[in-house]
């Protein structure tokens, strides 16, 4: 893992770790309570990129709401740190799943927002920034808004968004969704190559299997309802990581096991006649049978 | 980068077409004597009409007044409708003290305030600025507040995960984010404005171009009536580019390029 090569825009090199201990939230709805997560006891490793996979409805965007402040628990506790989560922060960056960049200002404006809500002088926010849209290749398109960029910019955007403050942990939810394959498989590359360069404490979610372990450092599968940890997966594989990864003996020897893992979650979702499910228990039917034909449904 | 713009586009013309055409059908109607049209007068008498009465002082004189009452009653409409409908947006303690109240007085026609405007104020002239204001200061505020609640919550997150504080998420993410509906109110808010104006101009005004339509009308000179009215279009036409103009200004970012 190459750390922080002495550049201080890209970080300090002071990364958080994140942990969760018995974390329970329920929501009432009409009087009866839906338990969404449930004793949840989550590691973030400090320098990390871990990954996140879980059928819908197992608590993942909850989860991320958590960490990044913006609900509470119902109980227990999350840290960072050591210390109680009391409310977002620019210690904490979240890259949501539909862009959320401000359309109203130019890429430029969007980038320094954080910075300069902080106070942070004019003048080193503009050296800053600068380097930071050359690194995400944005820097001709720094005066365009987020209307006039295409899906990938957009996203390399609000990467940078959440870089420039130097966040000690950044969470990533399913940020390519959305994008269409080409796209999602050059960010994915570009983002692994950032991660690599940096080593931040991330937190990856998402629903693509190969996306989770070619990114992933370690992996965590959710249970589907009330959400908890189900599996941790190490991710053992060499970095810095390219495409041809993806064809490796190793890499589908995870992926089998992780389909595994997934596949009785999915069906749980599946049963309880949830939409989504159906669809991640349709596309991981096809995988299964791609690489193990003679396996039963449970 | 920036194109000169075009005026003379294919759009145009069909629009300059489409006025002749209803010119020509207005001649028509007229010539054939269609019954309860008889009175209609001829564009050409309408149009004689016209001539001199934009070379008469006292036409220009009622356009200033008219203008003037639209702007102020309108102008305030704005200075005190969209703070407060960002403070409901923004507030819920707030909203909860005002919106009953606002939504029954919201859907009283702003005709039904002359009445009680006159014996309040007490100059006319005040009179008529309230009642422009009543025709805008509800739409204003219930656009602004539709405007506030559409903002997606999850930039309000973003900005305070940034590092934004409340006062920063208002200024910043909240009154930006609103200016679409606040200009989609302005809009709305200039065209009731230029009804009720008019209403009221008739009613209980001196001068202006509504009163000066209904004093055409007592002294029965058809053709000055239609003059008022065409007057009353352009002028309303006018109000409503400015505000177009004025939004673009105010949202580069829904320009496209």
């Amino acid at each position: 893992m190459a750390v922080s090569n002495g550049n201080s825009v890209m970080s300090k090199g002071n990364f958080g770790e994140v942990r969760l201990e018995g974390v329970t939230k329920i929501y009432e709805k009409e009087g009866v309570s839906h338990p969404v997560l449930q004793d949840c006891m989550l590691h973030i490793p400090k320098g990390k990129l871990t990954v996140l996979m879980g059928p819908s409805g197992c608590g993942k965007t909850v989860l991320v709401n958590l960490i990044a402040g913006y609900e509470r628990p119902t109980s227990g506790r999350v840290l960072i740190d050591d210390t109680g989560v009391a409310g977002p922060g620019p210690d904490r960056l979240v890259v949501f799943q539909e862009t959320a960049l401000f359309p109203w200002m130019t890429v430029y404006s969007n980038v320094v927002f954080g910075c300069s809500v902080q106070g942070t002088p004019k003048k080193a926010i503009k050296e800053k920034a600068e380097l930071i849209l050359k690194k995400v290749g944005l820097y001709e398109f720094r005066d365009k808004y987020p209307s006039q960029l295409s899906g990938g910019m957009q996203r390399r955007a609000e990467l940078a968004r959440a870089m420039i403050n130097d966040p000690k942990i950044m969470i990533l939810d399913e940020p390519f969704r959305g994008l269409d394959a080409m796209t999602r498989q050059l960010m994915q590359e570009f983002y692994v190559g950032l991660f690599e360069e940096v080593g931040r404490t991330n937190l990856f979610i998402t629903h693509e299997i190969d996306e989770a372990i070619f990114l992933a450092d370690r992996l965590i599968i959710m249970t589907y309802q009330p959400g908890r940890v189900k599996a941790e997966i190490e991710i053992d594989l060499p970095r810095p990581r390219e495409f041809h990864l993806l064809a490796s003996p190793r890499f589908m020897e995870i992926r089998e096991q992780a389909i595994d893992l997934l596949y009785e979650e999915a069906a749980k979702a599946f049963s309880s006649g949830s939409k989504a499910a159906y669809d991640l228990v349709g596309a991981l039917v096809a995988q299964k049978g791609a690489c193990k034909p003679t396996c039963t449904p449970r | 980068m920036k194109k000169m713009k075009k005026i003379f586009t294919v759009s145009t013309l069909r629009g300059l077409l489409s006025i002749i055409l209803f010119v020509v059908l207005w001649q028509l109607v007229v010539f054939a004597k269609v019954p309860y049209l008889e009175n209609l007068p001829y564009p050409k008498d309408v149009a004689v009409h016209g001539v001199e009465a934009v070379q008469s002082k006292t036409y220009w004189l009622n356009w200033e007044i008219s203008l003037i009452r639209v702007f102020v009653g309108f102008i305030a409409a704005q200075v005190i409708g969209i703070p407060f409908g960002l403070a409901m947006g923004a507030s819920k303690v707030f909203r909860d003290f005002t919106f009953s109240a606002f939504e029954m007085l919201r859907p009283v026609p702003p005709i039904a305030w002359i009445p009680l405007a006159i014996l309040f104020w007490p100059t006319r002239e005040l009179s008529i600025y309230f009642l422009v204001f009543v025709g805008a200061f509800f739409i204003v505020v219930i656009n602004v507040l539709q405007g506030v609640s559409n903002i997606s919550v999850s930039l309000k997150w973003a900005a305070s995960s940034l590092g934004a504080r409340p006062k920063d998420v208002f200024w910043k993410i909240m009154v930006p984010g609103s200016l679409p509906s606040i200009i989609t109110g302005m809009t709305v808010g200039m065209g009731v404005t230029w009804n009720v104006l008019i209403a009221a101009e008739m009613i209980a005004g001196q001068g202006g171009l509504g009163r000066m339509t209904w004093e055409a009308y007592t002294n029965h000179n058809i053709p000055l009536i239609v003059v008022g009215m065409v007057s009353i279009g352009v002028a309303g036409y006018l109000c409503s580019m400015a505000i177009r103009w004025l939004g673009e200004q105010a949202m580069p970012w829904k320009k496209r390029f």
